[in-house]
């Protein structure tokens, strides 16, 4: 193999571990009670995030969804920031107000994660209109997973991308469950490649656990829509290891099925391509250690950091009439 | 001064931010068409479909578009064509616009106008008429403009095409070929500053959108009884003046408040609590609000005027709280 793709592939495999141990960790911390509210990880999807995002420029924007820190991390936003933010502090990258479900970093392109299942559709096409109409030469990324193709967004934010021909690359991330229900159970006709197609999105369908594959295929997707022949579609098939969010074990899962996952999981199966091809296993095992060094220490980090003084709750409501209920404006205003 | 109908006049306003700065643009429904009131009349012309956006009937991606337009540095203009459609789109408003900036710690501000002409209209019927700013009021996030008069729709609609909040305009599309003078350019009215229709010392009348000149010509017959009438027109919902309502009633001790919408429910229950809690419950002789009773819009001309807050009605509230 040459250098650029043992390069690519190694990339990939540090943003992967990074991924892996930011969820792990974030998983043990929320099971610590270090963090509060609803968490809900990827871990078994990083490739997907990793994959797709090593195609973009910083300069390119993305929309994610309730599971949404792989997508973040593969974007590049700060993980200090990320950490302090799903433990509700100050310097979290939206100062404690959003927390897991809505990070956002706006300085890399990552205009949030959503709590709303298809909430990123609309805000992605509507961002690659308004890039285009400032004369940016940026696309727009929008992750959403299987659920999402059976709300009405989803038909609508894929028509208007293929009608006004937008700079958008869609990633359905199809983890084959939708919260607590399988996708297939509540998903008539044959799937998201099709919708796509008969919507004028062209689509394609990848292995989403072969990061390579979802690289290769992202590349392609990437340089037709950077190229203005309009919105693509990639539908990345993988697997979700854990529950719907940190405290659902998904016990209605077949047994034998996590266990029979766990065989096509993205990270061994990186590895095992990166070591055939004589990549040395220690500096796999350096890349896999940096990466829990990282998140390990952002969690100290993110323990003792301060949280958010009680008074910011009024900030950033909006500009006019931002006061509070309890303030009298009497007398302070200038009367007709 | 040019005397022009209300919906020349917020067609004007949204020419002049067009003109004034290119990062404004409008979406919507037949909006390159001119929109359904012609309130976008010429503007394909002359800014393009770049800028002028007719759309499908998506009212999800309508609202989501603008914001996601938004949030890389465009300004746009949410044409909803009529406010009910707006059901169609609230994920988008209430879940995503209304709290993108808090949400994101600031990260973002979501710069769009949302256009929702609402209000009783011609016989409509009862999913093409509905007056529900109130519930907007609730929403955290968001400005609720309600202007009445060709005049203050410009003004405020250029305040908030300039706003950096978001700000849902409510046309009151049974006032637009209502007449009134218009400055040639026109300059932007703060929110939250209600404007004084009439002088009075008996009651305080507070109004907004559709009721003004039914209010306004009940205070004319009020004022040939010998009833004089403090009239306010509060223009935005959310600011709103209360400053200028307490004052007000501070001074007639007496408070109707007349609105469109169902009185249940509605903004006038909010002006009638802040007041109390304001001046205290002494300080208030009597105090009421008129508005439409609990029941959806009719289609029928005697059924819609049975209902529909009017002259008569005003004039009866009025007097019945100056019994009190």
């Amino acid at each position: 193999m040459s250098g650029d793709n043992r390069a690519r592939l190694v990339a990939l495999y540090g943003t992967m571990c990074r991924i892996r141990a930011f969820e792990e960790t974030a998983l043990a911390a929320h099971r610590a009670g270090e963090i509060p509210g609803p968490l809900h990880v990827s871990i078994g999807q990083e490739a997907v995030a990793a994959g797709v995002c090593l195609n973009l420029r910083t300069d390119d924007r993305i929309t994610s969804n309730h599971r949404g820190h792989g997508h973040a991390l593969a974007k590049g936003a700060g993980v200090a920031g990320m950490m302090e933010e799903l433990f509700g502090r100050a310097g979290g990258h939206c100062r404690g107000k959003g927390g897991s479900m809505h990070i956002a970093d706006f300085s890399v392109g990552m205009l949030g994660a959503n709590g709303v299942v298809a909430g990123g559709i609309p805000i992605a096409v509507g961002a690659a209109q308004g890039l285009r109409m400032l004369g940016s030469s940026a696309i727009v990324c929008c992750f959403f997973g299987d659920g999402a193709i059976n709300r009405g967004p989803f038909l609508e934010g894929l028509n208007w991308a293929a009608l006004y021909r937008l700079p958008v690359l869609f990633v359905c991330e199809d983890n084959g469950v939708a919260a607590f229900t399988r996708a297939e159970s509540v998903t008539a006709g044959p799937g998201v490649l099709a919708r796509s197609e008969a919507l004028g999105v062209p689509a394609l369908s990848v292995d989403g656990n072969d990061a390579a594959a979802v690289d290769d295929a992202a590349a392609r997707l990437v340089a037709e829509v950077r190229g203005g022949s309009g919105p693509r579609l990639l539908h990345a098939i993988t697997y979700r290891l854990m529950g719907h969010t940190s405290t659902d074990p998904a016990a209605w899962r077949e047994t034998g099925e996590v266990e029979a996952a766990r065989s096509h999981e993205p990270l061994p199966r990186l590895r095992a391509r990166l070591l055939a091809e004589g990549m040395p296993a220690r500096a796999l095992d350096a890349i896999e250690g940096d990466a829990r060094a990282e998140m390990s220490q952002a969690r100290g980090s993110a323990l003792s950091a301060p949280w958010p003084d009680p008074a910011t709750a009024w900030d950033d409501v909006q500009d006019n009439g931002a006061m509070t209920d309890d303030a009298w404006p009497f007398g302070a205003q200038e009367t007709v | 001064m040019a005397q022009v109908t209300l919906v020349e006049a917020c067609r004007l306003a949204a020419l002049q931010e067009m003109r004034r700065d290119p990062r404004v643009w409008v979406l919507g429904e037949d909006v390159a068409r001119g929109g359904l009131f012609g309130q976008y009349r010429g503007f394909l012309e002359e800014f393009g479909d770049q800028r002028v956006v007719s759309t499908p009937i998506s009212e999800s991606t309508i609202m989501g578009a603008g914001l996601g337009a938004a949030l890389v540095g465009t300004r746009p203009i949410i044409e909803m064509r009529i406010f009910d459609f707006v059901m169609c789109a609230m994920d988008e408003l209430v879940n995503q616009i209304a709290k993108i900036r808090y949400m994101f710690g600031g990260q973002a501000r979501p710069a769009v106008v949302v256009r929702m002409p609402h209000g009783i209209w011609r016989n409509s019927a009862a999913q093409h008429s509905q007056t529900l700013e109130s519930w907007f009021t609730h929403i955290p996030g968001v400005v609720v403009a309600v202007p009445a008069t060709p005049a203050d729709a410009a003004g405020l609609l250029v305040a908030a095409i300039r706003s950096d909040d978001p700000v849902l305009f409510f046309d009151p599309k049974n006032l637009f070929p209502v007449k009134g003078e218009v400055a040639e350019t026109i300059a932007p009215i703060p929110f939250g500053q209600a404007r004084r229709m009439r002088e009075g010392s008996d009651l305080t009348i507070v109004t907004w959108s559709a009721t003004v000149p039914a209010v306004e010509e009940a205070a004319g017959i009020l004022a040939a009884r010998g009833i004089s009438a403090d009239v306010l027109d509060l223009r935005t919902l959310w600011p709103w003046d209360e400053a200028s309502v307490c004052a007000s009633v501070a001074r007639t001790r007496r408070l109707l408040v007349v609105h469109e919408a169902v009185t249940t429910g509605g903004f006038g229950a909010e002006v009638l609590a802040r007041v109390v809690e304001r001046l205290g419950p002494g300080a208030v002789r009597a105090a009421g609000r008129l508005g439409q009773p609990r029941v959806p819009v009719p289609f029928a001309p005697p059924l819609e005027d049975a209902l529909k807050p009017d002259a008569p009605k005003v004039v009866a509230a009025a007097e019945a709280l100056l019994k009190a």
